[in-house]
């Protein structure tokens, strides 16, 4: 087999006003059939897409976010959540659905899939990284 | 092109999954199941169950490993392998399963 490459997908608008949050969780979803290294980043306005109690109804749209509590299925366990975004938008921890997988190697045990980091820190997890995608 | 049950059509697209999933009902996927040659029973209930669970859950029809490894998780690894789930669907058992409960082609399956 190939050798596994990181990728990293980064989301940084809001969910419903552009098609780029729910192209991005597509793309994640198939490209996760390919057993590379994935993990997705939260920057910007993109924090908005893990808003806990989103309701579309006015919208007329699908609401997809309890599709980001499916990503543990696919092997995806890292949401890399920048602070200073949730900060700028008046937003805190507690204001995002929890997100959390079970871990074939510890007896099924739930954990958090959400992983919240400075800008420095997010800048060095983006450094590690062999692909990058931006939505 | 849509299916007829009781009298009433319900749309569906050219490769038979339905335009709107909120007109499924069980009638319904015993006339998709017919239009694809197959025969409901238990087993295949079990499948088209779980994926509509599934999918009320999460919003998303799960990728074919996906499916196996939750099957096996929860009905046990006789019911969660590809074998035994190609038995009941051998066309492939996201894309028909899938279609008979109603759910839209799941992302990524060709």
């Amino acid at each position: 087999m190939s050798q596994v490459k990181k990728f990293l997908y980064v989301n940084r608008k809001a969910p419903y006003g552009t098609i780029y949050a729910l192209e991005s969780l597509e793309v994640v979803l198939i490209g996760a059939a390919f057993d590379q290294d994935v993990s997705l980043a939260f920057i910007d306005d993109g924090v908005f897409q893990l808003a806990k109690g989103q309701d579309t109804k006015g919208l007329g749209v699908k609401n997809f976010s309890p599709t980001y509590r499916a990503l543990g299925d696919y092997g995806v366990t890292k949401l890399y959540v920048e602070k200073e975004a949730l900060a700028e938008r008046g937003l805190s921890e507690d204001d995002l659905m929890p997100v959390t997988y079970e871990d074939e190697n510890d007896g099924f045990a739930e954990k958090p899939s959400l992983i919240f980091v400075d800008r420095a820190e997010m800048a060095r997890v983006m450094a590690e990284q062999d692909v990058i995608l931006s939505f | 092109m849509a299916y007829t049950v009781n009298g009433n059509t319900v749309e569906h697209d050219e490769e038979g999954y339905l335009t709107d999933l909120n007109e499924w009902s069980e009638d319904i996927a015993l006339e998709i199941a017919k239009a694809q040659n197959l025969e409901m029973n238990e087993e295949r209930w079990e499948v088209v169950n779980f994926l509509r669970n599934y999918y009320d859950e999460y919003q998303v029809a799960p990728a074919i490993r996906v499916l196996t490894k939750a099957l096996a998780k929860t009905m046990g690894p006789e019911k969660g392998n590809n074998k035994y789930l190609y038995e009941l669907f051998p066309y492939g058992p996201a894309k028909q399963a899938c279609m008979i409960a109603g759910l839209p082609k799941p992302t990524g399956c060709v």
